[in-house]
């Protein structure tokens, strides 16, 4: 596996759980804990900005990481 | 790099009211990136909007709003645009507020052809009120005041923008997110009224009165129902049935309101 494109920064206090984010994520790096979004897999961020550009919330940052 | 929308946010006013999945905030995201491409001074920037759920927008952003009566918006918004040409006048509202309730004042602001941008938030049904049926909620839809099915035909925003005289319509979807700033930004540079309507969910009151199951499946069917403008030429009418074109629809340059009103003004004075 090659190494994470992304550091995601998650606001739990503005999240509502909606699902879009996981839903859009190409590569499942999210999941839903109990109605708050949470990073499940790191690794397999392509930081492609989907999940920072749909979330409904303002809930969701993408760092990118710069090599 | 993660797009910095919250200095154009008032301070504290995050979470917003919005239900779990709802459409707006990622319009509002789309509003705060096309104000960025502009370069728009906030200071020089009026938002205003009615009542209703897309209505409570302007009172996030950390610009000059306006919060007015129901339906009232594009009146209130014709009354700052002409004793403040220079300022930037941006209306938000739904599709109730803007075409039911506002109708008049939306159809009269469009034929004046005033420079200003109309964001018209269609979620097919009015949310905040309790989910009553709209003139956009869909033929044979369920609304809390249709339990049976909508008989009503719809109306078209974008055609009857487009009939009352607006010079700049577009459609795009919440889907659609990086369509929104776009089509947005075209429309607060282009000088003259233009009206970008955005499809837009509604997963409390419209979704689950209507067998979507889930948030996304009323996303997924906002990408569904949506054809760019250059794709629908090549498509026959049946492939088009129940789709709905998304795009710049029109465009005309013709003279703006306010610089009309201000010869007037010239004239009446003797020059």
């Amino acid at each position: 596996m090659s190494s994470p494109k992304a550091k995601l920064e998650i606001n739990e206090r503005y999240c509502k759980g909606c699902n879009i984010c996981v839903e859009f994520c190409p590569t499942k790096v999210l999941e839903m804990d109990l109605f708050v979004v949470k990073v499940a897999k790191p690794e397999a961020c392509i930081a492609c900005m989907q999940c920072e550009l749909r979330c409904p919330d303002f809930a969701i940052k993408v760092h990118k990481i710069e090599e | 790099m993660a797009y910095d929308y919250e200095k154009s946010i008032r301070p504290g006013k995050l979470p917003h009211i919005w239900c779990p999945g709802c459409g707006h905030g990622i319009v509002m995201k789309g509003l705060i990136r096309a104000m960025d491409a502009c370069e728009l001074d906030r200071k020089n920037t009026a938002i205003v909007s009615g009542i209703g759920c897309a209505s409570r927008l302007p009172g996030y952003l950390d610009c000059c709003t306006l919060h007015t009566a129901h339906g009232r918006a594009a009146a209130f918004a014709t009354g700052v645009k002409m004793s403040k040409p220079d300022m930037n006048v941006i209306v938000c509202g739904g599709d109730g507020d803007g075409t039911a309730i506002g109708g008049n004042h939306f159809i009269h602001a469009c034929r004046r052809n005033i420079d200003m941008t109309y964001i018209i938030m269609n979620n097919f049904i009015y949310g905040m009120t309790g989910g009553q049926f709209s003139p956009c909620t869909p033929t044979g839809d369920k609304a809390s005041t249709t339990p049976y099915g909508n008989p009503d035909p719809i109306f078209d925003i974008s055609k009857l923008a487009i009939g009352a005289g607006a010079t700049f319509v577009a459609r795009t979807t919440a889907f659609h997110a990086t369509q929104i700033d776009k089509l947005i930004a075209e429309g607060i540079k282009h000088k003259g009224m233009a009206i970008i309507e955005v499809l837009d969910d509604c997963p409390t009151t419209y979704g689950r009165r209507n067998k979507f199951r889930s948030v996304t499946d009323m996303m997924k069917r906002l990408k569904d129902i949506a054809v760019p403008v250059a794709a629908a030429s090549k498509m026959t009418a049946e492939q088009l049935e129940g789709k709905v074109l998304t795009g710049v629809l029109y465009k005309e340059e013709l003279p703006e309101y306010t610089a009309q009103y201000a010869d007037v003004i010239k004239k009446a004075q003797g020059a």
